[in-house]
C-alpha cells in the first residue's frame, strides 16, 4: 500500500520536524542550576509521531486520488453507498423498519436521562426540517428562526396561564401563530436576498426575544413563566417518568408527520417553485412563478414547525424564559441544516441527532467538550462542505398515456 | 397572418440620464418570426426586459393581444404576470435552474398553468396526482421535441452548451406562450448546433408559434425571419424584410461605420 519511496519521504518529513522542534523540545535551560538539560527522548517522540502522521496522510491522499480516478472512469459520482441504500426499496424498507423498532423500544432500554436527551434531539430534528424548507429548499438564509420557536412556546405558556387552555388545544394554535409571524417577517424581506436577508431575520429574532425580556406585563420578563402543565393523556395522571416517556413517543409521532409532510412538499409543484426560486430568482419569475406567494409560503410553512416544537418545548421543560431563545439556538438549528446537507431530509435528521447528542456524550471529555465539538464541525466543513448527505433530485418516470403508441 | 399580437408604441426607458430606449415602435403579427438586430449595446436586451416586466418602461405602451381575447396593456405588470398572459422568454446568459433535473426545469414552466397548492401537495389527492401526471407528460413531450428526452433525469448543469440553450427554449414553451421571445438563442453555438436550432425554430413556426428573437448570427436571422427591426442607440433605425434590410445603407452604416470617402 505504501511504497519505499513514500516512506522515505515520510522519514525526511520526520527528520525535518525533529530539526525544527529541536530548540524547544530537546534543549531546556535550567536557569537556577545554570545547566542545559538535553531531553533526547522528546526528539524520538516528535520523530516517531510525525513519521506516523505523515504516513497516514499519504495513505489518505493516495486513497482519495484512487477513488476520484475510479469515479471518473466508472461514472458513479452520484451513486455513493448511502444513495444506493436510499434508492433501493430492498435495502431502504428493512433499514427504516429497524430504525423504527429501535426508536419504539428506546424508552424501555435506556434511562430517563437518555430518553430526555433523545427527546431534545428529536425536537431539533423537527426544527431542522422546518428550517430546511426556508434555508435548504427555498434558499432564504434565515438567522432568526428561533423567534418562531419562541412564539410557539410563549403562546402555550400564556394561553395556559391566562385562559387555562390545554396542550392539545394550543398545539395547532401555536403552529398557526408561528405561521402568521412567518408571513409577518416575510413581507418586509420580500425584496431582500443573501446577506441583507440574513441581517433582517437576525434582527427579527432578537426583537422577539427582547420584547419577551422587557415587556413584563405581557410575558413576565426575564423571570419567565413556570408551572406549565405537561401534555395530558386522556385525563390520566402520569408520573414524571411516564410523562417523559409519553413526550418521547409524542416527538416520534411529530418527527414522522414532519418527514411525511416535508417530503411531500418538496416533491410537489410548490416545492419545485421553492427550488427554482433558490436557483435563479429572475428566471423563476420569468417562468410565471409568483415570487411573493412562493416566498411567503416558504416562511410560513417553515415557521409552522418551529411553532409546534415551541409548544412541545414549553410543555417539556414546564418553564420558559427568554434565555432559551437566544441567537445561539438559531445558529445551532442552522448548523444542523448545513451540516446535514441543505435540502436533504435524511441529512438534516442525521445532522440534528449528531449535533445535539454529540455535546451530550462528549461530557466525558468535560472541559474539552466544546473544543472537540468545534474541531468536529470544522473538519466536517473542510472534508464534506456539501453536508453529510447531499440532496438528490427525484427522478420522474414518464409513462405514455393511453392511446399513444410508444 | 396579419393580426398583431404584440404592439409596442413610443417605448422609452431611462436609467438616470441615460436613454437606453428612445421612442421605439415594434409589432409582431400572429404566426410570424420577427428579428430584432443591432450592434452591441443598442438596447435590444433592455427592450426585452421592458416588454417582459423585468423593467418598468418610463414611457410608451406595450400591448399584448392574446388570440381571441381583448388587448392587455403590459406596462407595470410583474414578470410572472406577463408569463401568465402568454409571453415567455429565454435569456442571453443562460439562466437554467442548475441543480434541478432537465425534466424539472421544464416542469417549472408548467407552474403558471397548474394550481395545486399546500393542501394538495400534502394530501396528494386525485386532482393533484392527475395534475402532476399531466405536468410530467406535457413536459416530457416538450423534451422530446427539443431532443432532450435522453437527459430527462440529468442535472441541467451537466448538459452541453447547445443543449442548455434548447432546454431554455423548452422551459419557455412549457408556459404555453403564444409569443416566444428568444434572446440570442444561437450565441456561443457551433455551426452544427446553429443548424439544429434553425431547424427547431422552423418547426415551431410551422406549428403556428409566433417568435420574436434577438440575434447576432446574420445567417440565422436572414434565413428565418419574416421581418427585421434594426436598432441602434436605443432607437429604431430600420424595418423591413430580410432583403430590404440587407441593402439598407443606414443599417450597413450602423454595423460597419461610415467609410472615409463617403
Amino acid at each position: 500500500m505504501i511504497s519505499l519511496k513514500e516512506s522515505k519521504r515520510s522519514a525526511l518529513v520526520s527528520l525535518w520536524f525533529m530539526f525544527l522542534t529541536f530548540p524547544i523540545m530537546v534543549i531546556k535551560v535550567d536557569a537556577i542550576e545554570k545547566t542545559i538539560i538535553w531531553r533526547w527522548e522528546n526528539m524520538f517522540y516528535v520523530g516517531f509521531g510525525s513519521f506516523i502522521l505523515s504516513i497516514f496522510g499519504r495513505i489518505f491522499f493516495e486513497r482519495q486520488k484512487n477513488r476520484r480516478e475510479k469515479q471518473l472512469s466508472e461514472k458513479i459520482q452520484q451513486h455513493n453507498l448511502i444513495q444506493i441504500l436510499l434508492r433501493e426499496p430492498k435495502y431502504l424498507y428493512p433499514l427504516a423498519a429497524a430504525f423504527f423498532l429501535f426508536a419504539l423500544t428506546f424508552p424501555h432500554l435506556f434511562s430517563t436521562y437518555q430518553i430526555n436527551v433523545m427527546t431534545t434531539a428529536l425536537m431539533y430534528v423537527v426544527l431542522g426540517l422546518g428550517l430546511n424548507i426556508v434555508v435548504g429548499v427555498a434558499g432564504l438564509l434565515d438567522l432568526g428562526y428561533v423567534a418562531f420557536y419562541a412564539v410557539g412556546a410563549y403562546s402555550y405558556a400564556l394561553l395556559n396561564f391566562h385562559f387555562g387552555m390545554t396542550f392539545w388545544m394550543v398545539l395547532p394554535l401555536g403552529a398557526l401563530l408561528a405561521a402568521l409571524f412567518g408571513v409577518l417577517l416575510g413581507f418586509p424581506v420580500l425584496r431582500l436576498r443573501g446577506d441583507y436577508l440574513a441581517i433582517v431575520t437576525l434582527a427579527f429574532g432578537e426583537i422577539i426575544r427582547l420584547v419577551m425580556e422587557n415587556w413584563n406585563a405581557f410575558s413576565q420578563g426575564p423571570s419567565g413563566i413556570s408551572n406549565i402543565p405537561r401534555p395530558g393523556l386522556l385525563g390520566f395522571d402520569l408520573t414524571l417518568n411516564q410523562a417523559i416517556t409519553y413526550l418521547y413517543y409524542l416527538m416520534i409521532v411529530m418527527v414522522l408527520i414532519t418527514i411525511f409532510v416535508v417530503n411531500r412538499l418538496q416533491n410537489s409543484r410548490l416545492g419545485r417553485a421553492w427550488i427554482a426560486l433558490r436557483e435563479d430568482e429572475i428566471a423563476c419569475q420569468a417562468m410565471g412563478i409568483d415570487k411573493t406567494k412562493t416566498k411567503l409560503t416558504a416562511f410560513a410553512l417553515g415557521a409552522t414547525w418551529a411553532g409546534l416544537v415551541g409548544v412541545i418545548f414549553a410543555a417539556k421543560t414546564t418553564f420558559i424564559n427568554p434565555a432559551s431563545f437566544t441567537f445561539l439556538e438559531s445558529a445551532i438549528i442552522l448548523a444542523i441544516v448545513v451540516l446535514g446537507g441543505m435540502g436533504s431530509i435524511l441529512g438534516v435528521i442525521l445532522g440534528a441527532i449528531i449535533l445535539i447528542l454529540l455535546p451530550e456524550y462528549l461530557r466525558a471529555l468535560s472541559d474539552y467538550r466544546m473544543l472537540a465539538f468545534g474541531a468536529i464541525m470544522v473538519s466536517m466543513m473542510v472534508f464534506r462542505p456539501q453536508g453529510l448527505i447531499s440532496n438528490v433530485r427525484r427522478h420522474y418516470q414518464y409513462r405514455p398515456q393511453k392511446g399513444e403508441q410508444e | 397572418m396579419s393580426t398583431p399580437i404584440l404592439q409596442v408604441k413610443n417605448l422609452g426607458m431611462r436609467f438616470g440620464g441615460i436613454k437606453a430606449l428612445d421612442d421605439l415602435d415594434l409589432d409582431v403579427n400572429s404566426g410570424e418570426i420577427v428579428a430584432l438586430i443591432g450592434p452591441n449595446g443598442a438596447g435590444k436586451t433592455t427592450f426585452f426586459n421592458c416588454v417582459t416586466g423585468i423593467y418598468n418602461p418610463t414611457q410608451g405602451d406595450v400591448v399584448l393581444t392574446p388570440p381571441g381575447t381583448p388587448a392587455i396593456r403590459l406596462n407595470g405588470l410583474k414578470p410572472n404576470q406577463v408569463a401568465e398572459k402568454g409571453m415567455a422568454r429565454t435569456f442571453q446568459n443562460i439562466r437554467l435552474f442548475q441543480k434541478m433535473t432537465v425534466l424539472e426545469n421544464v416542469m417549472i414552466g408548467r407552474h403558471c398553468r397548474t394550481n395545486s397548492f399546500i393542501l394538495g401537495a400534502i394530501l396528494r389527492n386525485t386532482a393533484t396526482r392527475q395534475e402532476e401526471q399531466e405536468t410530467i407528460h406535457k413536459s416530457y413531450k416538450i423534451l422530446q421535441k427539443m431532443g432532450l428526452e435522453k437527459h430527462a433525469n440529468d442535472l441541467a448543469s451537466n448538459l452541453s452548451y447547445g443543449a442548455q440553450r434548447r432546454l431554455e427554449i423548452g422551459r419557455a414553451l412549457a408556459t404555453e406562450p403564444f409569443l416566444l421571445l428568444l434572446d440570442e438563442p444561437a450565441a456561443g453555438m457551433n455551426p452544427q448546433e446553429t443548424q439544429e436550432l434553425i431547424k427547431l425554430i422552423n418547426l415551431l413556426q410551422r406549428e403556428g408559434q409566433s417568435i420574436l428573437l434577438i440575434e447576432h448570427d446574420m445567417k440565422l436571422v436572414m434565413e428565418l425571419s419574416h421581418r427585421i427591426f434594426v436598432m441602434d442607440y436605443g432607437r429604431r433605425i430600420a424595418m423591413g424584410t430580410p432583403e430590404e434590410i440587407r441593402n439598407n445603407p443606414v443599417v450597413i452604416k450602423a454595423y460597419l461605420g461610415e467609410s472615409a470617402d463617403a
